[in-house]
């Protein structure tokens, strides 16, 4: 098969679909590369580098367009190239579908196949053909960039001889794939980056990139993993908190940069005037969803301009062509992937496999059909999260009467322990005779005092504590020693022995302590 | 020396005991306690053999002087992983007293009741010490003492062959498992009764043969009991018998009328039934069900285990341990049977010296004695302040990079959190499988002392480092760098 690489003509494009490098590769598959002159002359890649790797020159589009079994590039087709198109020809590049209803009806008209790049499913197979997410890598750094280039203060805080200057506030707004970009990039450069997102569980990965995630407190609506980890349109009254939350965090920021894009919709409004009208001068806002209507009111798309209290606003829409050479090294690859996928056999033939998740996904017309909307796929694009578990947070009120209530419930207890107890001795005491009480209160108050200080001894010493313990109850001799004076030789027996193994008890078991407690030691 | 200066120097004792005690709240104030301790009861003896009423001299400077050198053999020669058996060997002694002394009680009792009816007048004032008192005891008050020595030697007996049986099991001469006589508990409860008819024959003057009796249902007591009592209890049972030996001493105390062996064998039983508490606590049981033997009955079958253990060898160890910056070793009885501890020790030096942050986690209940573990790592030099309980640690898992079990089992067992069907379900645990990585060093593959299966082990994050724990670590050693 042919693959030609078109000269994209939309004013202010410079990116190709082909490199030497990814030619060389696709030529590995078998295939066959053409491409039109000075087509990747904008990104640094001279006709002469096509050339030297064997990629065929074509004067102009429509010669590409007859050579060419598929066509390679960059932005959606205009009427009139995609009228150019074959029956039975394919073209592979980004298409918006769900924008370009006319266009599509032509491209189906005219009985080719189109592959829609922006139409890759989020799958981790199809990750390596996932343009939209490497052009948006090189847009939110860029983002940044152009940020710091119209923003007159240093990123990082600096405390120098001749002052101190405070860190940039950066505050990134969606964090997609362009959102972590930028937000890895602005803290690298040492700026203060805060982020926002409505998918809660992508908190980690802000923090993570090294931003503090702008926390809103509000019931997650819904599971983002649901919508292939995209945001989903969100409610008024979210709508209104996040708002509310922006209008609070404006007069802080110098550096806004918004990435809230939802799939096939415009893009919604979140700076609105007023934020921008709070913020300080010459503070710089990047509106990365430019393209799509903007997230900030006074964006104007394509432009760059500065609002009456000195904001400045940038609404670019080609900021991964600004990089060309990057941007077009990773489009390649991405195409290249593409390819190797439609290729499975390596012999040069395409197989338009419409049963695999990922082609199918991608194909917007094929064989004299329009086949957008595709199925949802058979994978999930992310397990989905599961819903936590919160422990129910008490309330202070709640707390104290939870206290009070255990406060009361050991009191009675304590009460109710005192009162048996008291009765107990009361009942003893009646009948036993007062020899025997005496003995008794020492017996009581011995025990007290044991709990309460036994209570205290360290988990760590428990050991040593038994061992004490043990050579303290050898006390017992006392009694043995008491006997052993007696007139009868069995008593003396007895008692001597008593007095022989409690003799091996104490000294056993004081030494064995001492020689615990010596081991124990600080490091 | 007059009997108000002993008197003096048994509350002197008795203080210096409970300060002894409360200096074990902490290491360093520790060996401060126990020179109390021995100050205390030298002071208590010394008291005793010079205060009035004492006789053959020559008798006890022999006995003690036997003992003492006996004792100080025992202590010197015996290691710090037999520290269980030594603790429970040392309470049969004081039980076996208790025995003798009570025994004797009811000698002298005889004597002077043989004298009274006699009307030996010149014999009875010429006893001393002990029997000078009895003779001077009303009716009512020879009444209670009868009861005192009753007790005294019940729980005296009992102490004694149930230590004598824990020893033997801690020292592995005795099987380790749970065993009773066809009858269970109910020869238990049978013996007790049989006891407490003695105790009113014997109040009702049955004399020296119900005593005897009751001593040998005693023994039979302590022996049953204990031998129904698993390995894994063992931390309980010891201080338990702790206890009884204190409870022992107290109820001669009552039966002699000696106010100190009442303070100190109180003392004694409360703190060895403080122990046994939180013993139990930590095992999330019931004092009962821990001396009735046995785990409790399951509700329904246990959780299916998914997974198999995976093996690793020490060159897989040793690579994760110099990647890892933070570890947390659990040691159990595997470490004190295998003598490991100065292997875990050396290891712990080289991980400190490559700057790793080290630590040791430690359960309640680990090990046969409450603190053994501690005790086995002190020994090996292993600096106190890294060694933490259960709950100052268990939260530290997750930062955890490793965490190295060695020879624990149910302590580490998540079955107890997760599988309410599980035996153990609800008892405390370290929860080691929330580190990043686990190893667990064992033997083989069979279960721990309960018999329980161990999830941790089928977890994806946990490998196996079979062999024998000294073995094993020292092959570690030379691969840490």
């Amino acid at each position: 098969m042919k693959i030609g690489a078109v000269r994209e003509s939309a004013p202010g494009e410079n990116r190709v679909a082909m490199t030497p490098e990814s030619a060389v590769q696709i030529m590995k598959l078998g295939h066959e590369c053409l491409i039109q002159k000075g087509a990747g002359e904008r990104a640094g890649f001279a006709d002469q580098a096509y050339e030297a790797v064997g990629v065929t020159l074509v004067p102009d589009e429509a010669a590409l367009g007859a050579a060419s079994d598929i066509l390679v590039g960059l932005r959606p087709p205009t009427e009139a190239e995609a009228d150019r198109l074959k029956s039975g020809q394919t073209l592979i590049s980004f298409f918006y579908p769900a924008q370009n209803k006319e266009l599509l009806e032509v491209c189906k008209d005219r009985g080719a196949t189109v592959i829609a790049m922006d139409m890759v499913p989020r799958i981790s197979r199809a990750q390596k053909m996932d343009a939209l997410s490497s052009m948006a890598n090189i847009a939110g750094y860029r983002a940044v960039i152009e940020a710091a280039n119209n923003f007159g203060r240093f990123f990082t805080g600096q405390v120098t001889a001749a002052g101190k200057v405070p860190p940039a506030q950066v505050l990134v707004i969606g964090a997609g794939v362009a959102g972590l970009a930028a937000i890895g990039t602005a803290t690298s450069l040492g700026a203060v980056v805060h982020a926002f997102d409505v998918r809660p569980e992508v908190a980690e990965q802000i923090e993570s990139m090294g931003a503090s995630f702008v926390f809103l407190e509000f019931e997650p609506a819904q599971d983002g993993a649901a919508t292939g980890g995209y945001a989903a349109p969100s409610s008024p009254e979210f709508r209104e908190k996040q708002l509310a939350k922006f209008r609070e965090l404006a007069p802080q920021m110098d550096i806004v940069i918004t990435t809230a894009l939802i799939p096939g919709r415009d893009a919604p409004k979140l700076w609105l005037k007023d934020m921008v009208e709070a913020m300080k001068p010459g503070s710089v806002i990047v509106d990365l969803a430019a393209e799509r209507g903007g997230n900030c009111d006074l964006t104007v798309p394509g432009e760059k301009i500065v609002s009456a209290n000195g904001v400045t606003v940038i609404g670019y829409t080609d900021f991964p062509s600004r990089m060309a050479t990057q941007s077009s090294t990773l489009y390649a690859n991405n195409i290249r992937h593409m390819l190797t996928d439609l290729t499975p056999k390596k012999d040069g033939v395409i197989v338009q496999n419409m049963e695999d998740d990922v082609i199918r996904g991608a194909t917007v017309t094929h064989a004299g059909a329009i086949t957008y909307p595709p199925p949802p796929p058979k994978v999930q694009a992310i397990a989905a999260a599961k819903p936590k578990e919160k422990p129910k947070e008490l309330t202070p009120e709640e707390r104290r009467a939870k206290e009070l209530a255990d406060f009361r419930g050991q009191t009675r207890t304590q009460v109710a322990l005192l009162a048996i107890g008291t009765l107990l001795m009361l009942v003893i005491g009646a009948f036993a005779p007062e020899a025997f009480m005496s003995h008794f209160v020492v017996f009581a108050l011995a025990c007290f005092v044991g709990f309460q200080v036994i209570w205290n001894v360290s988990h760590s010493l428990h050991t040593p504590l038994m061992a004490v313990t043990n050579a303290i109850s050898g006390i017992i001799i006392l009694g043995a020693l008491l006997q052993v004076g007696s007139g009868s030789w069995l008593v003396v027996t007895l008692a001597s022995i008593s007095i022989l193994i409690a003799s091996i008890n104490i000294v056993g078991g004081f030494l064995v302590t001492r020689r615990m407690l010596a081991m124990f030691q600080k490091s | 020396m007059s009997i108000g200066i002993v008197s003096a120097a048994y509350i002197a004792a008795a203080i210096l005991f409970i300060l002894s005690l409360g200096g074990l709240s902490g290491q360093e104030s520790a060996k401060r306690a126990v020179w109390y301790g021995i100050a205390g009861m030298a002071l208590a003896v010394g008291a005793t053999i010079w205060g009035p009423g004492m006789g053959h001299l020559w008798v006890v400077a022999l006995m003690v002087a036997i003992g003492a050198a006996a004792g100080a053999v025992v202590a010197g020669r015996v290691q710090m992983t037999e520290m269980p058996q030594l603790v429970a060997a040392l309470h049969s002694f004081v039980g076996l007293a208790a025995v003798f002394i009570g025994v004797n009680a009811q000698i002298e009792m005889g004597r002077i009741a043989g004298m009274v009816a006699a009307g030996d007048a010149e014999g009875l004032n010429a006893l001393t010490g002990f029997a000078a008192k009895v003779a001077h005891k009303t009716p009512v008050e020879l009444n209670i003492l009868k009861v005192e020595v009753f007790l005294g030697v019940f729980i005296g007996a009992v102490t004694f062959t149930g230590s004598v049986i824990a020893f033997g099991k801690l020292a592995g001469r005795v099987d380790g498992k749970a065993k009773k006589l066809p009858g269970g508990h109910m020869l238990n409860a049978g013996a007790a009764l049989l006891s407490l008819i003695l105790l009113v024959l014997y109040f009702n003057g049955a004399g020296m043969w119900a005593l005897l009796a009751m001593t040998l249902l005693a023994f039979f007591i302590g022996y049953h009991l204990i031998m129904g009592i698993g390995g894994a209890d063992m931390p309980v049972v010891v201080s338990m018998l702790n206890s009884y030996s204190g409870w022992a001493a107290a109820a001669i105390g009552f039966s002699l009328g000696n106010d100190l062996l009442i303070v100190t064998g109180a003392l004694v039983g409360s703190s060895g039934a403080i122990l046994s508490y939180i013993m139990c606590k930590a095992m999330n049981r019931s004092f009962v069900s821990v001396i009735l033997g046995g785990f409790g009955n399951t509700t329904g079958p246990a959780m299916e285990i998914a997974g198999e253990q995976v093996a690793i060898d020490a060159e897989g160890v040793a690579a994760a341990l110099n990647d890892a910056d933070s570890v947390i070793i659990v040691p159990g009885y595997g470490m004190a049977v295998a003598q490991a501890q100065q292997s875990v020790s050396e290891l712990t030096r080289k991980l400190r010296a490559a700057g790793k942050t080290v630590r040791f986690a430690i359960h309640p209940v680990a090990g046969r004695l409450p603190g053994h573990m501690n005790v086995l790592l002190a020994e090996a030099k292993v600096p106190y302040d890294i060694v933490l309980e259960m709950d100052e640690i268990n939260d530290d898992f997750p930062s955890t990079d490793v965490a190295i079990v060695i020879g624990s089992n149910d302590i580490v067992n998540p079955a107890a959190q997760e599988d309410p069907n599980s035996p153990i379900a609800g008892m405390p645990v370290l929860e080691v499988w929330k580190a990043k990585q686990i190893f667990v060093s064992k033997r083989g593959q069979g279960t721990g002392y309960s018999g329980i299966e161990n999830p941790l082990f089928y977890k994806d994050n946990t490998r196996m480092f079979y062999g024998d724990a000294k073995k094993s670590l020292d092959a570690l050693l030379p691969m840490i760098n």
